[in-house]
């Protein structure tokens, strides 16, 4: 007779999904747990910066779009969370994680959005990494996370030409527009390139999620990805992008970039990054304010069915 | 030219509405990410946009009755804070969760009978703004119905802090029907419905409401109004200021 962990085995080498009622070992549910709450954590975390410049977009159509995206992060957030739940944890254990600095979000989003032009370099770098990042993941051997990702992918590609549609008014605009979206791109770069995370070498987890299906591209393959679909597309905007060091490697036919700044990395992953502290006292804040209105919701939710027991009785 | 002067009181009129939308909207804007679920968040937003999307129609329109070649981000970006005409309402800045779910049904209220009543318009144009607007105000107005009944008849705490909110908003609440002559002179033509009439099916739905909701009215609120004549509350110039900040740094430029 197959063992449990054989069967799971036999799934994995097959490229089938698991799902949740299948036994699975438990460290792959701890990792998958870890890893969907982080992805669900950065999607309604990175509503800050964004949401920072709802109310300043400068034109209604604008505003309207950036509105939506908000929002469509908003939906990743309970998808993913939705995802995290058929493991067996509930969403307000993972945002007790989160608020309890247990548990962590995207880096990139402890940088601060300081002019219009971050909102489009948001969209064009930031979704467009998360993209690269995900995309693989709709094959994730999970089957609730990867069919969360189908549907996540299809809105962060809206996201990524929104973003690249503003960039390209920007440039094309006027020399201060000009200047404004070069420097987004000077400082949202190396953030975006840091998004896929440390070099394969430094990456400790890498190999068992490979192995697990949870994770099937390496940090260093998606990156160079990113950096070779970017490219371009910054030539095309006539922007610079801030690496002197970048240049195409014809032997290997892809870019070459500069030296990685990673004690900026570790410094921002260890909480001490431009908006670390902000973002987090917002959400604690925001959620421990919104207290009185789940118990209030809670409260009338029983008392509605007491009601409805009474009457039926 | 006659037509700037004929077509003054509908430019006026639509632009009243627009402000009316654009407002709210900007005031939900302010708290995404600070709702007290991500469910909350969503549906805030979910609001706002369909509010912009009203604001975007009407400016547009009213920019094709100005004839001067405006645009939606004309009236929006391009306008002094005492330019906008949106009863007080809608401007209050934002309190606790208790507050903005007060602000939105005591809109809402109004809203829904408004849209529909507008929607009969014999102006083509506003006839099929309005009757977009009536669908979405209809989700809003169950949204905000639901939460002051919740929160009304939730915890004492939530009860409190309801009553608070409707003692606070219901001194706001009778310039939504104010009626002038600009309005007069457009429901003569069937253009813009009787705001008198609008008022019985506020007042029978915000009364089932709050009596549903355990909460009750203030019975001798001093009425507040003067957003017609752009004498608006302290915090509203912060609110268009914000609103404007990048638009007007640039003059000329796209977006
Ligand atoms: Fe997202
Ligand atoms: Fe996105």
């Amino acid at each position: 007779m197959e063992t449990e962990e054989e069967k799971f085995d036999a799934l994995i080498d097959a490229d089938d999904r698991i799902e949740p009622t299948d036994w699975m070992p438990e460290n792959y549910r701890k990792t998958l747990i870890r890893q969907i709450a982080q992805h669900a954590h950065s999607e309604i975390i990175g509503m800050q910066p964004e949401g920072n410049w709802l109310t300043r977009a400068p034109s209604l159509r604008r505003k309207a779009i950036l509105t939506a995206k908000v929002q469509d992060e908003a939906g990743h957030g309970l998808y993913l969370y939705g995802a995290a739940e058929t493991l067996g944890t509930d969403r307000s254990e993972l945002l007790d994680l989160l608020h309890a600095g247990r548990q962590k979000y995207s880096s990139i989003f402890n940088y601060p959005t300081l002019t219009w032009a971050d909102i489009g370099a948001i969209g064009w770098l930031v979704d467009g990494a998360a993209i690269m990042n995900q995309v693989p993941l709709c094959r994730c051997s999970f089957g609730p996370y990867a069919r969360a990702m189908v549907r996540i992918c299809k809105e962060e590609s809206f996201h990524q030409r929104q973003g690249f549609q503003i960039m390209l008014t920007l440039a094309n605009g006027t020399d201060a527009q000009r200047e404004m979206a070069q420097d987004a791109l000077n400082r949202w770069w190396w953030p975006t390139v840091m998004m896929f995370g440390p070099a394969d070498a430094d990456s400790p987890h890498s190999e068992q999620n490979m192995r697990w299906g949870i994770k099937r591209i390496s940090n260093d393959d998606l990156r160079q990805k990113f950096i070779d679909a970017t490219v371009p597309q910054a030539e095309l905007l006539g922007l610079t992008i801030p690496d002197p060091d970048l240049h195409w490697d014809e032997e290997r036919e892809t870019y070459d970039i500069g030296e990685i700044d990673w004690d900026e990395f570790w410094t921002v992953v260890g909480g001490n990054g431009p908006c670390n502290d902000d973002r987090m006292a917002t959400k604690v804040g925001a959620y421990n304010e919104g207290e009185w209105v789940r118990e209030a919701a809670s409260a009338y939710a029983i008392k509605q069915a007491a009601r409805a027991k009474e009457v039926a009785a | 030219m006659s037509g700037p002067t004929d077509n003054s009181p509908l430019l006026t009129y639509v632009l009243r509405q627009g402000d009316r939308s654009l407002v709210l909207a900007q005031r939900l804007l302010e708290n995404v990410a600070h709702a007290p679920e991500l469910e909350e968040d969503m549906a805030l937003g979910n609001i706002a946009l369909d509010l912009i999307g009203q604001a975007r129609l009407l400016y547009t329109y009213a920019g094709e009755i100005d004839g001067e070649g405006n645009d939606e981000n004309h009236y929006a970006y391009w306008r002094d804070d005492t330019d906008f005409t949106n009863p007080l309402l809608v401007e209050q800045p934002n309190g606790d969760f208790a507050h903005l779910v007060t602000r939105q049904f005591l809109y809402d209220a109004f809203a829904a009978p408004f849209w529909a009543a507008l929607a009969m318009s014999s102006d083509e144009s506003l006839a099929a703004i309005a009757a977009k607007a009536v669908k979405e105000t209809a989700y809003h107005l169950r949204h905000s119905r639901g939460w002051m009944i919740r929160l009304g008849d939730g915890t004492d705490e939530s009860h409190q802090r309801m009553q608070a909110a409707v003692d606070q908003l219901w001194r706001f609440t009778d310039e939504l029907f104010e009626q002038d002559a600009v309005e007069e002179g457009l429901q003569a033509g069937g253009v813009a419905p009787d705001m008198e009439a609008l008022r019985a099916q506020w007042t029978a739905t915000v009364d089932a409401v709050l009596a549903e909701a355990t909460l009750t009215h203030p019975e001798d609120s001093t009425m507040r109004n003067g957003g017609r004549r752009g004498a608006h509350d302290e915090p509203f110039s912060f609110l268009i200021g914000e609103m404007q900040v990048v638009a007007r740094a640039h003059p000329g430029a796209s977006w």
